[in-house]
């Protein structure tokens, strides 16, 4: 059966399984951060965006208040906007898709349709890995949450330093150029020197608009160069 | 129960901000700056989330087995691990860390 799927389909099942898998290591994270089972599946089916769950749970896991995971979780998810934005002018779908389609907007079915060269392809692309990683984010969630109820401490089992790991991950791959990473380095720097002086969770906001400030300041000076 | 509140009112936001992507007109769309700052804004939260974990603890700073941990997930990403390997490499190093009495 997979010899008859198209490059695209064969690109999102795959992205589809390797992506789902590390929905366990999410359910298991969330309920060690106080989150419920019901609660953590929540976040994967309604929310459906990696990033910004796991910072929600690292806002609320650090002890910080709901308002601010909330504001982490919402920032970080921004980047779905704009791939909206590029989804709409490459695929063109019709409006009673749209609905749907906005759901399952996230970083794995945006970069498999983005790959492909021809707009069927990318059609199939896009609905194979966003509806692949949909069903296997939210089964593995499920089976993560259960697990990570039945651990016990999860300081012995490193689960706080799976956490670690995983946001370095999601990272990692957007530190291909220098910009990036003086801007890692300049977020870095302004949640190490927040942290003892604001509630927790607060030192990750003040970072991103840090960052934004930076960013903003970086794109003046290229601009006068520019002229 | 508050939590409740914040875990769905973050799922409303999240799904309004995936919808506006399409809904939006097109001559918004066509600014390259929104892509820009987003991207920027996603590298400042993920960088500042991975160090809140690494050193975080409570409102101040802990130096502990998380930091195993952090050079674990930078090794296995360098020899491009998948993405389930390098969390588990996490896991371990801060395990094998704490059983071996560090803090």
């Amino acid at each position: 059966m997979f010899s008859r799927f198209t490059p695209a389909m064969r690109m999102g099942t795959s992205i589809a399984i390797a992506v789902g898998v590390y929905g366990i290591s999410f359910g298991a994270l969330s309920v060690t951060a106080g989150l419920n089972v019901w609660q953590t599946c929540a976040l994967s089916a309604l929310m459906f965006t990696g990033g910004s769950q796991f910072a929600f749970i690292g806002v609320i896991g650090s002890g910080g208040t709901g308002a601010a995971a909330w504001a982490a979780a919402t920032l970080l998810g921004v980047r779905n906007g704009v791939y909206g934005m590029q989804l709409k002018s490459l695929i063109r779908p019709p409006a009673k898709r749209i609905p749907l389609m906005a759901q399952l907007t996230i970083d794995e079915s945006t970069a498999t349709a983005t790959a492909q060269d021809h707009h069927d392809e990318r059609v199939r692309g896009f609905w194979t890995a966003g509806v692949g990683v949909y069903v296997m984010w939210n089964g593995f969630t499920l089976i993560g949450a259960l697990a990570g109820n039945a651990l016990g401490d999860p300081a012995m089992w490193g689960l706080d330093g799976a956490a670690v790991a995983a946001f370095l991950g999601l990272l990692w791959p957007r530190l291909h150029a220098k910009d990036p990473i003086a801007l890692a380095v300049v977020a870095a720097l302004a949640t190490i020197i927040t942290l003892p002086l604001v509630p927790p969770g607060i030192p990750v906001l003040i970072a991103a608009a840090v960052t934004a400030g930076w960013w903003a300041w970086r794109r003046r000076g290229a601009e006068a160069v520019a002229e | 129960m508050t939590l409740w509140i914040w875990v769905l009112g973050a799922c409303v936001a999240a799904y309004a901000i995936k919808l506006a992507g399409y809904l939006l007109p097109q001559s918004l769309l066509d600014r390259p700056v929104f892509g820009e700052l987003a991207g920027a804004l996603t590298v400042g939260l993920l960088t500042s989330l991975t160090v809140m974990n690494t050193v975080g603890k409570g409102q101040g700073i802990a130096l502990d087995s998380r930091l195993l941990a952090l050079a674990a997930g930078a090794i296995a990403l360098r020899l491009r691990a998948p993405y389930i390997v390098v969390v588990i490499a996490g896991a371990l190093a801060s395990a094998i860390g704490r059983r071996a009495g560090l803090p």
